[in-house]
């Protein structure tokens, strides 16, 4: 019988299968829900220091292989997410808190209001003025902010990278010169879509993020390039709905996986991926460490 | 699916702050489900049909008041039909409905009608001049009309209305409007709960089940799939009627 627990950027998870940050992650009743259908974790919606109603919409738009969304950081501060977290809990599974800010003091400030098992840094929206992206493309701020938070917690802090970069590996490197415990990439891929019979653009914020199954070679390629180069874990996010996606995202590095938009099919996918996981170890005889990275060492 | 672009075909104004608007083209919608309609350059709302092709909006917010400055030949950008709608169950039913909540009802008990069921409606409005839809309930069956200041029908809310039915002797109500209207109803109607079918309003964002601004504590029920169209009985688990959430997620109470 394979297993599938173990030891996933400073946490121990009963499965490598998260739900990605953003998804289903507003309320404490719907991220218990992920856990009580197999998530290993759960990462909540980005949280930041004060309340935020998002951009106007459409926030989402569906398109060729997946999903551009614009949502625009929605929440409610981090003042006001702590019975989400706890209610979160009850699903007996870690809760990551996903966090941003617009510098080392602000997200110091969000992470040291909550108590929660771990947090991920959103420095990778790619559709929010001030944040994410827009502070997280330089490595310079990658590491101040990692070391802020570090210093500020005492538990594990993961560090979610845009890859809309010209070199994702200099910003795990400085991810993990700040003092990470994990680097989670990627985050979604700049895009947009007009509305070709007015020439307007459909998100109510003009661009938006891509994610879906269009994305996931581009965040293979970025697991592997990091979990070459850091020492530091890799938690791959892209485009994964189903099991063999996972085990492609495992083979090219990551030690753990997170599922996002592949929930628009509910809540089914976490059981789906983590059985299909299973019968392929059994079946190829390895376990799950051994699976890890085995793609950079073949001949 | 992209939004669709649909032409406004006519514009009817039901009261003065209630108006319908009817699109190319039409959809094939269960009664219940809704369309997220995208006012370009404004906001994308989730909105009810109340015809095969057209939904009967409130003038409540910017959405709203940018729609309502639309007339025919203008149009709108439309996903749809999306959620799941009611499910018409029995031989004899009844439609309770506040205000705008009377729109998708209208179309739900056209249905129910062609289908052969008997049909009743209760619907409490503001006043005589808020009504809406009166000709249409008129033609499915009884209707019951209620007003708050008692200038139509009986005077009270929808629930003083309840008194003069026996609501316990339909094979299912269907509900739509105000949320502490909704929730007297239910109460009223303790015992047959699994009965009710109520539709709900809650922050709908991407109608795909994916963003979770809609979820109900504490199942996490994701009201842009798996409703808008709830059963009490489960509803009375949940949130609805004490409080919902804003756009950042932020619990906004009820007064009760």
């Amino acid at each position: 019988m394979a297993t599938l627990s173990g030891a996933v950027g400073g946490l121990v998870l009963r499965n490598p299968v998260m739900l990605a940050a953003g998804i289903l992650g507003t309320t404490g009743s719907s991220l218990r829900r992920a856990a009580r259908a197999g998530a290993g974790c759960v990462v909540t919606k980005s949280v930041g220091a004060s309340p935020r109603e998002g951009h106007p919409g459409p926030v989402v738009v569906q398109v060729e292989g997946g999903l551009i969304n614009a949502m625009g950081l929605p929440n409610p501060s981090y003042k006001n997410f702590q019975e989400e977290i706890d209610l979160a809990r009850q699903g007996g599974v870690p809760v990551v808190a996903s966090i941003f800010g617009d510098g080392p003091e602000e997200f110091a400030e969000v992470a040291s209001g909550l108590d929660a098992d771990c947090f991920e840094l959103n420095l990778s929206c790619p559709h929010a003025e001030r944040y994410g992206s827009e502070i997280g493309c330089e490595p310079s701020n990658v590491e101040d902010i990692t070391r802020a938070v570090k210093k500020s917690v005492d538990v594990p802090v993961w560090v979610k990278l845009t890859p809309n970069v010209a070199d994702i590996v200099s910003l795990g490197k400085a991810a993990q010169r700040g003092g990470a415990n994990a680097v989670v990439a990627i985050n979604t891929l700049k895009a947009m879509a007009i509305d070709v019979e007015t020439g307007r653009p459909i998100l109510g914020n003009r661009f938006g993020g891509l994610s879906g199954p269009a994305i996931k070679p581009v965040a293979i390629r970025c697991v592997f390039d990091l979990s070459a180069a850091l020492e530091v874990p890799v938690i791959g996010v892209g485009g994964i709905s189903s099991w063999e996606d996972a085990a492609e995202m495992i083979l090219a590095g990551a030690q753990g996986v997170q599922v996002g938009t592949a929930l628009a099919g509910g809540y089914g996918i976490f059981g789906e991926i983590t059985a299909g996981l299973e019968r392929y170890l059994v079946r190829k005889g390895l376990t799950l460490m051994e699976l890890r990275g085995a793609a950079r060492k073949t001949p | 699916m992209r939004p669709v672009n649909a032409v406004i075909r006519e514009v009817a104004e039901e009261n003065p702050t209630v108006r319908t608007f009817r699109f190319v083209p039409s959809f094939d919608p269960v009664p219940g489900q809704y369309l997220m309609v995208w006012v370009r350059g404004t906001d994308e709302v989730p909105m009810s049909f109340s015809y095969q092709d057209g939904i009967t909006v409130q003038s409540l917010g910017e959405a709203t008041e940018a729609l309502f400055c639309l007339g025919p030949g203008k149009s709108v950008g439309l996903r749809g039909p999306l959620g799941n709608g009611f499910d018409l169950v029995g031989d004899r039913i009844l439609l309770v409905g506040g205000g705008v909540g009377a729109a998708p009802l209208a179309l739900l008990g056209e249905r129910a009608r062609e289908d052969g069921l008997e049909v009743t409606s209760l619907m409490g409005f503001r006043c005589s001049s808020d009504l809406i839809f009166r000709s249409r309930f008129e033609k499915m069956g009884d209707l019951v009309i209620t007003t708050d200041d008692g200038s139509e029908g009986v005077c009270g809310r929808a629930s003083a209305g309840l008194e003069r039915l026996d609501p316990g002797s339909y094979d299912q109500i269907y509900l739509c409007g105000p949320e502490p209207m909704m929730m007297d109803v239910i109460l009223r109607c303790r015992g047959f709960e699994s009965r009710i079918q109520a539709s709900i309003n809650r922050y709908i964002k991407c109608g795909m089940g994916i963003c979770g601004s809609c979820c109900l504590d504490p199942e996490g029920i994701r009201v842009c799939v798996e409703g808008p169209v709830i059963r009490a009985d489960r509803l009375l688990k949940s949130e609805f009627g004490r409080y919902r959430r804003g756009p950042g997620g932020l619990k906004e109470y009820y007064r009760r």
